[in-house]
C-alpha cells in the first residue's frame, strides 16, 4: 500500500489477536484441561497452562468410551461417504454435461432439489426406508401387478445403512458439473476426432484433469462423513458399529462419580483430531471446495 | 452458458447417472413424498391403515404452545448465530485482507473450528462454560448464580449459540475474504491516493462491494441456523433441548416428537412448515443471485 498507517496496522493486529482468542482459545482450553489432573481441572480459577497428564487421560478416555472401534467405524464411514460421493457425482455430472439427451434437464433438477431438504427434516421416513429397503418396490409391484412380494432387507446396523442415505445428495454433482463446464469444447471434440468413445474420454481425460476438484470434494466429504451425528444415532444399536459421535456421551463424567472432565476433554480431542488434521493439512483444497460448492 | 454436448448416445448418460439417481429416489424422494403424505394423514406408529385427516395435524401442531416456543427459539438461535458469525467474520476478513506480515497464519487458524463437529464442540463447551468449573467458575464465585445454563433456559440458549458461532465464524470469514480479494486493488489504491484512510476505505468501498457476498451468507446462515445438521447436533449433545424447552429448536422438536413421542403425523406436519421456510429462503436467494454484480 502507498500509505504508512501505524495506528491502523496496530488496530489490525489487535483485531486479529482478538479473533485468535475467540476462535483458537477454546482449543487451548481443551488442550490445557485434557493434560491436567483431577484436582487441577476442578480448581477455580482455571489453569491455562498445559500439564503432563495428557497420555494418561487419553488412554482412560480411550478405554472408557471404547474409542478404538469407534474411530475405526467413523473412519470407514467417512471413507465410504467420500468415495461414494466422489464416484457417483463425477458420473452424474458427466452424463449431464457431455451428452445431448432429453433427460439432461430432468437429471439436473432431480439432483438439484435434493439440496433443499436436509436429512433432519425427512429423517423419519428415511429411517423407515432404511429399516425396510424393499418397501417402495413392494408397494410399486403390488400397485402395478397386484402381486404381493414378501422380500425384506433392512440396513440397520450396517455400513451400507450408515452411508448410503448420506451419499444421496447433490453437493458433489454440482462441483463436478461446474468443473466440466469450464473445460473447452475442443477437448471433447478432439477426443472424438481421435476416435475414442465417451467412456475412454471420461476415464483417460476427465478423471485425470479433475484431480484438484476431486481433492477438494474429498476433503469436504471426509469432514462431513466423520462429523455425522443424528443418522448414526438412529441407524446403529449394536455397539460394534458405534461411531465416535455416538461415543461422546460415554465420555461425560456420570452424575455420582468423580468430575473427571480432564478425561472427557482428552477424549473429545481424540475425536476432533482426524477432521482437524484434514482441514489443517489440506486447507487449500478444503477452502477451494467450500467456496466452489456454494456458488 | 450451455455447453454443446458432443456425444450422441441415449443409453450411456442414463447408465452413468443411474446409480446416483436411484439412491436419490430411494433415500430422498420416497421419504420426501412420505412426509407429504404423513402430514395429511393419521399414521399409526405400529403399522395399519393411514386415514386422511386433512389439516387436522397442522391444527394440532399450531395449537401446541411448545411448538410456538420452538419457533421462537429457532428464530433467536438463527438470528443471533447469523449476526455474530457475519459481523466477526467481516471484521476479521477486513483485517486479514490488509496483508500485514503474519496475516497468513491467522487466516490458516481461523478456519480450524469449522472442522469440528457440533456435538464434539458441544461436549467440550459443557466444560469450558460450565457454572462450577472452567472459565465461568470465577465469575460465579464472585456473583453466585450469575451463569447457570443447567437452570436457566436463556443461559442455555446463549451457550448453544456460542458453540454454533464458534464453529461457523471461520466459514463466513472464508467467503468474505474471498469476496474482498476480488475487489480490484486499483480501487482501494485510488482511494488511498485521495487520502482515504484504511477505516474509511473499509466502510466506503469494501463493505458496499461485498454486498452480494453478505446477502448470500445471510441466507446460507439463516438456513443453517434453522435446519443445519449442526443445529440439531449441538442442541442434542449440549442441552438436550432443556432446561424447560429453553433450547428446543424446531429440528430438535421434530426428531423428538417422531422418535420419542412416536407422533409421525405431528412430526411430518412440522417438517412441512420447515420445508416451506427453506423454499422461501432458497427462492429469495435465487431471485437475488440472478442480479448479483460481478466486478471484473
Amino acid at each position: 500500500m502507498i500509505q504508512r498507517t501505524p495506528i491502523a496496522d496496530a488496530l489490525t493486529y489487535l483485531l486479529m489477536v482478538l479473533g485468535f482468542i475467540l476462535l483458537i482459545g477454546p482449543f487451548l482450553v481443551i488442550l490445557a484441561g485434557a493434560s491436567q489432573t483431577l484436582q487441577q481441572i476442578n480448581s477455580v480459577p482455571f489453569h491455562f497452562l498445559p500439564q503432563d497428564r495428557f497420555l494418561e487421560n487419553a488412554s482412560a478416555a480411550w478405554s472408557r468410551a471404547n474409542l478404538g472401534s469407534a474411530m475405526i467405524n467413523s473412519f470407514i464411514m467417512a471413507c465410504f461417504v467420500t468415495v461414494g460421493k466422489v464416484a457417483l457425482s463425477a458420473c452424474t455430472a458427466f452424463a449431464i454435461v457431455f451428452f445431448r439427451t432429453p433427460l439432461k434437464h430432468f437429471f439436473f433438477w432431480i439432483v438439484f432439489i435434493t439440496l433443499m431438504l436436509p436429512l433432519e427434516v425427512r429423517v423419519v421416513p428415511t429411517y423407515a426406508v432404511a429399516a425396510d429397503l424393499f418397501q417402495p418396490f413392494r408397494l410399486l409391484i403390488s400397485a402395478l401387478t397386484g402381486i404381493e412380494v414378501s422380500v425384506e432387507w433392512n440396513l440397520l446396523n450396517s455400513y451400507a445403512g450408515l452411508t448410503l442415505p448420506l451419499i444421496a445428495t447433490a453437493t458433489g454433482t454440482f462441483l463436478y458439473r461446474q468443473f466440466f463446464m469450464t473445460l473447452p469444447n475442443e477437448l471433447a471434440e478432439a477426443a472424438r476426432m481421435d476416435g475414442s468413445g465417451p467412456v475412454r474420454f471420461f476415464v483417460d481425460m476427465l478423471i485425470p484433469l479433475s484431480r484438484t476438484n476431486m481433492l477438494a470434494l474429498t476433503t469436504i466429504m471426509f469432514v462431513y462423513g466423520w462429523n455425522q451425528y443424528l443418522w448414526p444415532l438412529l441407524m446403529i444399536t449394536d455397539p460394534a458399529y458405534k461411531t465416535t459421535m455416538m461415543s461422546l456421551s460415554a465420555l461425560l463424567p456420570s452424575e455420582n462419580s468423580l468430575p473427571d472432565w480432564n478425561v472427557t476433554l482428552a477424549g473429545s480431542l481424540i475425536i476432533m483430531a482426524p477432521p482437524l488434521v484434514v482441514v489443517a493439512v489440506l486447507q487449500r483444497w478444503f477452502v477451494r471446495g467450500l467456496v466452489a460448492t456454494e456458488k | 452458458m450451455e455447453k454443446r454436448a458432443v456425444f450422441k448416445s441415449w443409453w450411456l448418460p442414463i447408465l452413468f447417472a443411474l446409480p446416483q439417481i436411484l439412491l436419490i429416489l430411494l433415500f430422498f424422494y420416497w421419504p420426501a413424498i412420505a412426509v407429504m403424505k404423513w402430514a395429511f394423514t393419521l399414521e399409526p406408529p405400529f403399522g395399519g391403515v393411514a386415514e386422511f385427516v386433512g389439516l387436522t395435524n397442522f391444527d394440532e401442531v399450531f395449537a401446541d404452545p411448545f411448538y410456538w416456543n420452538s419457533v421462537a427459539v429457532s428464530l433467536i438461535f438463527a438470528l443471533c448465530g447469523t449476526c455474530f458469525t457475519m459481523l466477526v467474520g467481516l471484521v476479521l476478513a477486513i483485517a486479514v485482507d490488509r496483508r500485514l506480515p503474519g496475516s497468513g497464519l491467522f487466516r490458516f487458524l481461523y478456519i480450524l473450528p469449522y472442522a469440528i463437529a457440533g456435538p464434539a464442540a458441544g461436549m467440550a463447551f459443557r466444560f469450558i462454560l460450565s457454572p462450577e468449573r472452567g472459565l465461568m467458575a470465577s465469575v460465579n464465585a464472585a456473583f453466585p448464580d450469575f451463569w447457570n445454563p443447567a437452570k436457566y433456559g436463556a443461559h442455555a440458549l446463549i451457550l448453544v449459540i456460542v458453540i454454533f458461532a464458534w464453529k461457523w465464524t471461520g466459514y463466513t470469514f472464508i467467503f468474505l475474504l474471498a469476496g474482498l480479494q476480488s475487489v480490484p486493488r486499483s480501487l482501494t489504491e485510488a482511494a488511498a491516493m485521495d487520502g482515504a484512510g484504511p477505516i474509511r476505505r473499509a466502510i466506503d468501498i469494501q463493505v458496499p462491494l461485498l454486498a452480494p457476498t453478505l446477502f448470500f451468507l445471510l441466507v446460507i446462515m439463516m438456513t443453517e441456523g434453522f435446519v443445519g445438521s449442526d443445529t440439531f447436533g449441538i442442541v442434542h449433545s449440549t442441552t438436550g433441548g432443556g432446561p424447560n424447552h429453553g433450547t428446543e429448536v424446531m429440528v430438535f422438536r421434530i426428531v423428538d416428537e417422531a422418535f420419542k413421542g412416536l407422533n409421525y403425523s405431528g412430526a411430518s406436519a412440522q417438517s412441512i412448515v420447515l420445508i416451506g421456510l427453506i423454499m422461501v429462503f432458497t427462492f429469495i436467494q435465487f431471485r437475488f443471485i440472478e442480479k448479483r454484480v460481478h466486478y471484473k
